[in-house]
């Protein structure tokens, strides 16, 4: 597979959320508005590719038996540079995403990456790799954030258009169960015609 | 194909039931309580009924021919029956732009997005109306006060429906031989001159509904009387045990939604049990949630949710309670 396809795999044809459905967690939590989306998806792509570089090059020194506590003190080390970094430069952000940052832990896109993928190929194909996935997971979060802030509370990224109340039921949960639900169904038609 | 020879399994003798007449029996049915609505609530009531049945059709026709694209079946009287359900759900004065969107999440979420009429497993008028309650909660909770007939949409007096005033009552300490003096009688209960939503105040107007579809067969007796029943017993074990906080049964079945969910919503054919004893089960499971959401919930009224909840079950039932068959061995041992 060449690197381009590698790259936009994650884009569409092998979305972590919308077709793998993984990290649904983080996704119907975060999205509530655009920017705690997008917030949420940079930070989970940064750790995708750090922890995707590092478990490929260490996978010919992990012994098999123990690979999964060795992947996930990977990961947790990761997180917890995103998660001082962010305490310290975007507190505002920091604060509404809260419990969902160090929760990228146990993110099983994160999890599923390195023992899908990272553990067994070259460590620039699973920086690629990671780097795509991250970026499909970004793209999901961003859209399914924009929508249920536009329908939700009549803004996007905090800048009020429609005044009043929106439909309150999208900044809830059931709104996030229906919109990620539609969001599949059209990605569904998109791939297949 | 009038000249083919059909060969079909049996039964060769078929009902003669249609989509179409069951559909049309249940909205004649729902006509003396939407009389009931206009008598009390005005052209309020008139507004919104219209409002609801028409986007209903619309959107059911707009989906099918435009999405799905599949033979457009808007005249069987399906949606026009979730059309007249979700009204009678509504205040009178509800915003016309928020019912449109109350028969978009009812026909489209609820109904095609599974697939139509006979494929969706929640109510679509309920679905519809948790959804609006959830959304808009200030406008679906304010209610206009019934007082005979009168013309103004949106500047007519507000205020709570029993149900709400005993739950903020005894919220804030008050005993509930005070709040009783503040709710109407047990009499203007059963007219519906009360507050609430346009179909549901009427618990006469319901009734005759109830009593058209028994006589017509398009409902059995099981689901409306084991709601009734079991809210009934539940509130009565509850008022025995301690009549200053607990309302008495007489006010829990004629106060709120429970009469129009137990006889209209919670006996949707498509969202309710095939079988006689599944379909007390699903009842008592319906009047036992209820009186639990009143009583205990946040909610001052629960049977909306109590039947949507109580719809998700009903596939399981529909596969473990299965009518003996003719002739079958009963196994001993």
């Amino acid at each position: 597979m060449n690197q381009f396809k590698n790259f936009t795999k994650g884009f569409i044809k092998e979305n972590p959320i919308l077709v793998l459905v993984l990290g649904t967690c983080p996704t119907l939590a975060t999205t509530s508005s655009s920017l705690n989306g997008l917030g949420m998806g940079i930070a989970t792509t940064f750790v995708l590719i750090g922890s995707n570089s590092v478990i490929s090059l260490l996978s010919n020194v992990i012994p098999d038996k123990v690979r999964i506590p060795a992947f996930v003190v990977i990961i947790a080390s990761f997180v917890t540079i995103v998660d001082l970094l962010m305490q310290a430069y975007v507190p505002g952000l920091y604060d509404k995403l809260g419990i969902f940052i160090p929760l990228i832990v146990v993110n099983c896109i994160v999890l599923g990456r390195a023992e899908a993928y990272a553990s067994k190929n070259s460590v620039w194909s699973s920086f690629i790799d990671g780097f795509g996935m991250g970026l499909g997971f970004t793209m999901a979060l961003g859209i399914l954030g924009a929508f249920r802030e536009i329908v939700g509370s009549g803004s996007i990224f905090g800048y009020k258009f429609i005044p009043g109340d929106g439909i309150l039921v999208f900044i809830l949960a059931p709104g996030a169960f229906i919109a990620l639900g539609y969001l599949i169904a059209i990605v569904n038609k998109i791939k297949k015609p | 194909m009038g000249n083919q020879l059909n060969i079909s399994p049996s039964p060769h003798i078929h009902g003669k039931e249609t989509t179409e007449k069951l559909m049309y029996g249940v909205v004649l049915a729902l006509m003396p309580a939407f009389f009931a609505s206009v008598y009390f609530f005005g052209t309020g009531a008139i507004i919104v009924t219209a409002t609801a049945v028409v986007s209903c059709m619309t959107f059911e026709y707009l989906i099918q021919r435009y999405i799905l694209r599949k033979p457009i079946s808007v005249t069987d009287g399906s949606a026009l029956v979730t059309g007249l359900l979700l009204a009678l759900n509504l205040p009178s004065n509800i915003p016309v732009l928020m019912i449109v969107i109350g028969s978009l999440v009812a026909i489209g979420v609820a109904k095609m997005t599974f697939g139509g009429l006979g494929n969706n497993p929640f109510n679509p008028a309920l679905v519809g109306r948790v959804f609006m309650l959830i959304s808009f909660p200030v406008q679906m909770t304010t209610w206009p006060v019934a007082s005979g007939f009168k013309t103004g949409y949106t500047d007519a007096v507000t205020g709570a429906t029993p149900l709400a005033i005993i739950k903020e009552g005894l919220k804030n300490g008050e005993s509930l031989s005070q709040l009783m003096e503040k709710i109407p009688t047990t009499f203007s209960m059963i007219i519906g001159n009360m507050g609430g939503s346009i179909g549901e105040v009427s618990a006469l107007a319901l009734l005759i509904g109830l009593i058209y579809l028994l006589y017509k067969k398009i409902i059995t007796w099981h689901i409306p009387v084991s709601v009734i029943g079991s809210l009934g017993a539940f509130t009565a074990v509850m008022w025995i045990i301690n009549p200053d906080s607990y309302a008495s049964p007489v006010f829990h079945i004629l106060a709120g939604g429970v009469l129009l969910g137990a006889i209209f919503m919670a006996t949707d054919y498509v969202t309710s049990p095939m079988n006689p004893k599944a379909m007390i089960i699903y009842g008592c499971g319906i009047g036992i949630l209820t009186a639990i959401i009143r009583i205990w919930g946040a909610y001052p009224e629960g049977v909306s949710f109590a039947i949507l909840i109580m719809n998700a079950f009903v596939p399981l039932m529909n596969t473990y309670i299965k009518p003996k068959r003719f002739g079958e061995e009963v196994k001993h041992g």
